[in-house]
């Protein structure tokens, strides 16, 4: 029984081998990107507008108000980065619909390269907001000894993700393979449904994870100037 | 039996074990989220948005937990590099035998 689309080989010459998590990412890249380039040809201002420019909006908004939320101040910094995390990890989730598709989340590959690259972003971003002093600064925070401690939590967290990623993917495609040899039908499309539930709660969960991450980064200690509570 | 039998045995059984026992925790603490998460948004309904949020972040890494333990899981019945060791020898063996 396959763990997971690396295994599925298309094409393979010496070291150089395309498996089904190199095509399927391809194949969803080529869907989102082509996609938006044909709904933001004619983009509007007035009143209407094309429907797929609403759904495109409400996603946009609907992310730029989650970054918010969670304490980044800037939004358009950041959208970028999250939005597209947030977007590839629920597309390659609904795609499992799709028969003969399995989602690269459900790779290892596909989560800890995800993972890594937010590894990478936070201090990028950290740096970026507060200077490579602060930033450093904030490893030894509250004593000197938490040092190991702080950077312990920042790999193992990175680790967290993309294994919480890869198992939650990996056994909605394992669950489904399992049940469609024991009991057709009706069980099974229970299961996919609810693995789309989890497929979507674990994309919202990936980003909200990377902007909380990058908040508690970029936090900068000011203190805040304290106000009157009734004015007299 | 030979090693690779008792290689399987143990697999199996750790595996199964790894599960049963692995779910109990997260499942428990799950719940306890959910719950005090319904009485916190029945005393204030105003702050149900943000309630439910920081709930499914909490019950994701909670759930974590059931991950790593499902992962091992896989890996003893799938991935299990002690039995394709075991398979890899077997099989040596009986190519030497045969020759």
């Amino acid at each position: 029984m396959r763990l997971s689309p690396d295994q599925m080989v298309f094409w393979q010459s010496g070291f150089v081998k395309l498996n089904g998590t190199i095509v399927f990412t391809w194949a969803l890249m080529a869907v989102m990107v082509i996609g938006s380039i044909l709904v933001t040809r004619r983009l509007s201002n007035e009143m209407s507008r094309s429907r797929w420019q609403n759904l495109l909006e409400i996603i946009v908004t609907g992310i730029q108000d989650q970054i918010k939320e969670v304490g980044l101040k800037h939004p358009e910094t950041y959208i970028g980065f999250i939005g597209t995390l947030f977007l590839f990890v629920a597309v390659s989730a609904l795609s499992s619909i799709i028969p003969g598709f399995e989602p690269p989340t459900s790779s290892l590959s596909t989560t800890a390269a995800l993972a890594l690259s937010v590894f990478v972003a936070v201090p990028i971003y950290g740096i970026a907001e507060r200077g490579f002093g602060s930033y450093f600064h904030s490893y030894v925070e509250p004593t000197f000894v938490m040092l190991p401690f702080n950077i312990i939590s920042d790999l193992s967290r990175t680790l967290a993700l993309a294994i919480r990623l890869f198992g939650n993917m990996m056994s909605g495609t394992m669950i489904l393979a399992i049940l469609l040899t024991i009991t057709p039908f009706i069980f099974p499309v229970a299961m996919s449904a609810l693995g789309l539930l989890t497929g979507m709660v674990q994309a919202y969960i990936f980003s909200i994870l990377a902007a909380v991450y990058i908040a508690s980064a970029t936090r900068t200690r000011k203190a805040a100037p304290a106000k009157p509570v009734a004015a007299a | 039996m030979d090693s690779a039998t008792y290689i399987a045995i143990a697999s199996i059984i750790t595996s199964g074990l790894t599960m049963a026992i692995g779910s109990i925790g997260p499942a428990l603490g799950e719940g306890r989220a959910v719950a005090t998460a319904l009485t916190s948004i029945a005393q204030q309904p105003d702050a149900s948005a943000t309630i439910t949020r920081t709930l499914f972040v909490g019950l994701a890494m909670v759930e974590s937990v059931a991950i790593y333990c499902f992962v091992v899981s896989m890996i003893l019945i799938f991935a299990n590099p002690f039995w394709n060791a075991a398979v890899a020898a077997t099989a040596a063996a009986a190519t030497a035998a045969g020759n």
